[in-house]
């Protein structure tokens, strides 16, 4: 999958995520989170995973969590993603 | 799979809400239904329907019957739907605005095939909603037309607006539907789910409501606050004079088979099998709720 | 030293002398010393019978206090967040040019959090408080205090003042109603706030106590919460604070049902219990769970017909309506937590205002929580051996209070902590702690969305329950369902440096504010 546009999806609300994406010539995973200290960690290998289930490469993505659970996160990152590339 | 023999309450979930959604199983509801259809606006159906298949695929929700309302048949998303949340750990599919048999049988086609290329061995069920004056007029036909139906159930605020008439506080307006509805899936053999009850706050009117559909032969009722599920509970839970009475039926009907007649009487009143029947399903759901709530 | 939960505890700390290791929430007061009994007389003071006690402004009120560099001065934190006091009063202090004052207030909410800037400029050497919030807990968990923050409950305050373990030079009491003389009460005037519980132990005890008012009235002021041969001096400022922000969020009665859901398996509990009986006395907590709690108790009481003997604690306008209904036959009134309490104390004379001394002070001839059955408390975090923490939040810093939580956790008869698994990804239940305030040996159950665990070290509870049908479980299980959920988080890291120190209410040492390390 390409990310050809802008795209976002998500929301700031309390167990919620905003994912932002947008085409870039490498990875860069960027991560905000209220629970970073805690899932930090968590976070960067579910959203590789997500990246790389899509097949993306290269993007630019930005995590803005508060506190969403891990499927939250998978879902969100996945239909960034998709509404990158079309 | 999972054995379902109680479903008083089928809990409403906005489909792009995943704070509740993460909580979905922990009120005590019968059944939880995520809805893609009339709380998710058009531009996020895409992330309902994945945040939903996420929940469902990677969370599982072991211990309560899991639904999901789709968007109709014939609406440009429900394929997308299926695609998103067919998974082994789902149970059910909602389909809103049923018309006819032929809705179901495309749906299930279309489920047919996303089970095949998903490799999932069951096959999901398939709750029609009958929210529309031709739905209502072709129940029957659409109660049998899948052998995945396990339960039929009625849209009350979408028909009265196909009917062009205000949906009331008493609901007279829905008679006609609701007793319909009911008489087929009592003829199809399937349970029969009543409408929400939309003003949160009212718990008497909620009570009244319940009380009233149970003795159509509603089997239960769809909720859209947690705080509705007890008080529907409480009315489909079985009167301890309507068990004494399962009881002694019962106990009749025992004892005759035991002598050998044929007609069975209690209290001066004929019992036929039917009867029995009745009593016997009252005994089993009092052994299902025995132990939920009743306590000193 | 190691203490009862194996901290370690210095045995000297400068500022602060010498220190006693936590060995039970009942050891000290099961074994006084003679040191523990002696008697610590009160300041006289006389002065000529017409002697004015105004003063035009509150840096000649300072004056005429003669506080000086490394003395002690208290205020309250009735008016809660929307207190203008302190704050008015620390530019003051820096503009006279004190140095190294320790400051002893009943606690710190969000309007004081600036008090940093003045630990760093110097003013303020050490601080006392129940809590800790905004800038200043941050600033106090990232080490920025010489000598560290000392944490009381408001029994232990009460205690500390009593004993003389902390002598109040100077005591700034911001009065909603005033009269010239200095006699005061909370519940009349444009900053009106309600009980006066902790000032009135202040006034007691302060060798020195200024009576701030935006409300002076003529003399002489009625009803008295403190009276006027206990106060010094009286001085008029414009405003003493924003009575609309006295309640924070947490006093109102939750819509979350999670907390309802929570709120019902509690009052279950209650229901399930020996203590569930007429004349039951109870107390809340602020919580958006505790006080659903009370809601569900109160179906429960009135089904069965049964009145409660009192109800105590910081009080919630939802427990004024309980009074009201007649659930419960009388209030004991600490603090207010919203301007709808106020209202009942003119209406309701079973509201009755009473003093910290009153409400939880250990060493006194009891208490009136000695007489409670049933309390119900919130949490940030309990641990599998039902340790409590309610001052140090997810990210590592001081940002909550100690409160009453361990002084009712102490002596109520069941003792019920509530909290959802889980708060946006965060399990509350974890293995240990990062703070205790309440030790588990005083909390008898945790209750959540998803049941009920019975601490096993309450054995006679344990088997009282064994047949009940209750949604019992171990609380590892518990843990280990919420971290299905959640996943299991990595843990907060602290270092070794002490920012903190957390005073159970016998005045011996049950854990450290460690500095949290940023990530």
């Amino acid at each position: 999958m390409k990310i050809k546009n802008k795209a976002q999806c998500g929301s700031l609300e309390s167990s919620d995520l905003m994912v932002f994406v947008e085409p870039a010539d490498s990875l860069k995973i960027e991560i905000e989170s209220s629970v970073k200290k805690q899932y930090g960690k968590s976070i960067e290998r579910t959203v590789k995973e997500e990246l790389e289930r899509a097949g993306v490469k290269s993007v630019y993505i930005k995590i803005q969590d508060a506190g969403a659970l891990d499927p939250t996160i998978r879902a969100r990152v996945s239909t960034a993603l998709k509404r990158g590339s079309k | 799979m999972k054995e379902f023999k109680l479903r008083r309450t089928m809990l409403y979930i906005p489909g792009n809400n995943p704070g509740m959604i993460g909580n979905a199983d922990i009120f005590g509801a019968d059944s939880v239904l995520f809805d893609l259809e009339d709380s998710v606006a058009a531009s996020e159906k895409d992330a309902a329907r994945e945040l939903v298949g996420s929940f469902i695929k990677n969370r599982g929700f072991s211990n309560i019957e899991i639904t999901v309302r789709v968007n109709p048949m014939g609406s440009e998303y429900i394929r997308d739907d299926l695609i998103a949340v067919v998974d082994g750990n789902l149970d059910a599919v909602r389909l809103p605005k049923t018309n006819s048999k032929n809705d179901v049988r495309e749906l299930e086609k279309m489920l047919e095939e996303v089970e095949k290329e998903k490799g999932i061995g069951r096959k999901i069920r398939i709750h029609p909603m009958i929210e529309t004056a031709l739905g209502v007029e072709n129940t029957f036909d659409i109660a049998l037309s899948s052998k995945r139906i396990d339960a039929i159930t009625i849209g009350g605020q979408d028909l009265t607006a196909d009917m062009e008439i205000v949906k009331t506080e008493k609901g007279d307006e829905l008679f006609y539907a609701r007793t319909r509805i009911v008489m087929a899936a009592k003829a199809a053999g399937i349970d029969a789910m009543d409408t929400v009850y939309a003003d949160v706050n009212n718990e008497q009117g909620l009570i009244e409501e319940t009380q009233m559909v149970k003795k159509l032969g509603f089997t239960g009722k769809a909720v859209i606050n947690p705080r509705q599920i007890k008080p529907v509970h409480n009315v489909f839970r079985p009167a301890s004079e309507e068990i004494e009475w399962a009881r002694e039926v019962i106990n009749a009907y025992e004892a005759a088979l035991k002598e050998g007649k044929g007609v069975i009487a209690i209290r001066g009143k004929m019992i036929d099998p039917p009867v029995v029947k009745r009593a016997q399903k009252i005994i089993a759901i009092a052994a299902l709720e025995n132990g939920a709530e009743d306590e000193e | 030293m190691k203490n009862k939960l194996n901290v370690e505890i210095p045995g000297n700390l400068e500022g602060l002398g010498k220190l006693l290791p936590y060995k039970g929430a009942f050891e000290r007061i099961r074994n006084l010393s003679a040191e523990d009994l002696r008697t610590v007389p009160v300041k006289v003071r006389a002065v000529m019978p017409g002697t004015s006690k105004l003063t035009d402004s509150i840096e000649k009120a300072v004056e005429r206090s003669g506080l000086k560099n490394g003395g002690t001065i208290s205020f309250h934190h009735h008016i809660r967040n929307g207190d203008f006091l302190l704050m008015k009063v620390m530019p003051i202090l820096e503009k006279m040019g004190f140095r190294d004052l320790v400051l002893f207030p009943s606690s710190l909410a969000n309007p004081h959090q600036g008090v940093w800037e003045y630990v760093k400029k110097g003013v303020v050497k050490q601080i006392h408080t129940s809590g800790l919030r905004g800038d200043l807990g941050k600033f106090v968990s990232r080490g920025g205090m010489e000598i560290p923050v000392v944490v009381r409950s408001h029994g232990g305050r009460a205690r500390a003042i009593k004993t003389g373990q902390n002598r109040i030079d100077v005591a700034f009491i911001g009065a909603p109603a005033c009269d010239r003389e200095g006699n005061i009460n909370g519940i009349t005037g444009p900053s009106a706030c309600g009980s006066l519980g902790y000032a009135m132990v202040d006034a007691m005890y302060a060798d020195f106590v200024i009576a701030v008012t935006d409300n002076l009235v003529d003399f002489p002021l009625s009803p008295v919460s403190i009276p006027q041969y206990q106060v010094d001096t009286v001085t008029l400022i414009d405003k003493l604070g924003n009575p609309d922000k006295i309640g924070s969020g947490s006093t109102r009665l939750s819509t979350n049902p999670i907390d309802h859901l929570i709120a019902e398996n509690a009052a279950r509990l209650i229901l399930n219990s020996e203590y569930f009986k007429e004349g039951m006395s109870f107390q809340a907590g602020a919580g958006g769970a505790s006080l659903a709690v009370a809601k569900y108790l109160s179906d429960h009481m009135t089904e069965k017909k049964i009145t409660g003997g009192f109800t105590i604690g910081g009080i919630s306008s939802y427990m004024v309506e309980l009074l009201k209904r007649g659930i419960f036959k009388r209030m004991y009134d600490v603090q207010s937590f919203d301007k709808g309490v106020v209202n009942s104390f003119h209406e309701n004379s079973e509201h009755v205002e009473i003093n910290a001394d009153f409400y939880a002070n250990p060493f006194n001839s009891g208490a009136v929580i000695n007489n409670l059955d049933v309390v119900v408390l919130a949490a940030y975090e309990i641990d599998t051996d039902f340790n409590v923490n309610v001052l140090v939040d997810s990210h590592g810093y001081a940002q909550g209070a100690s409160g009453g939580h361990s002084d009712t956790a102490a002596c109520a008869k069941l003792t019920i902590v509530v909290a959802p698994t889980y708060r946006a990804r965060l399990p509350m239940i974890v293995e240990r702690v990062s703070t205790v305030i309440t030790p588990g040996e005083t909390v008898d159950a945790f209750v959540s969305e998803r049941g009920i665990a019975i601490n096993p070290a309450n054995k006679v509870l344990a088997d009282s329950l064994k047949n009940s049908k209750l949604p019992l479980i171990d609380i590892r299980d518990m843990k280990k369902e919420t971290e299905k959920i959640t996943g299991k988080p990595d843990p907060l890291e602290f270092t070794d440096k002490i920012c903190g120190l957390i005073e159970y209410r016998d005045g011996t040492i049950i854990d450290t504010i460690k500095q949290i390390v940023e990530k």
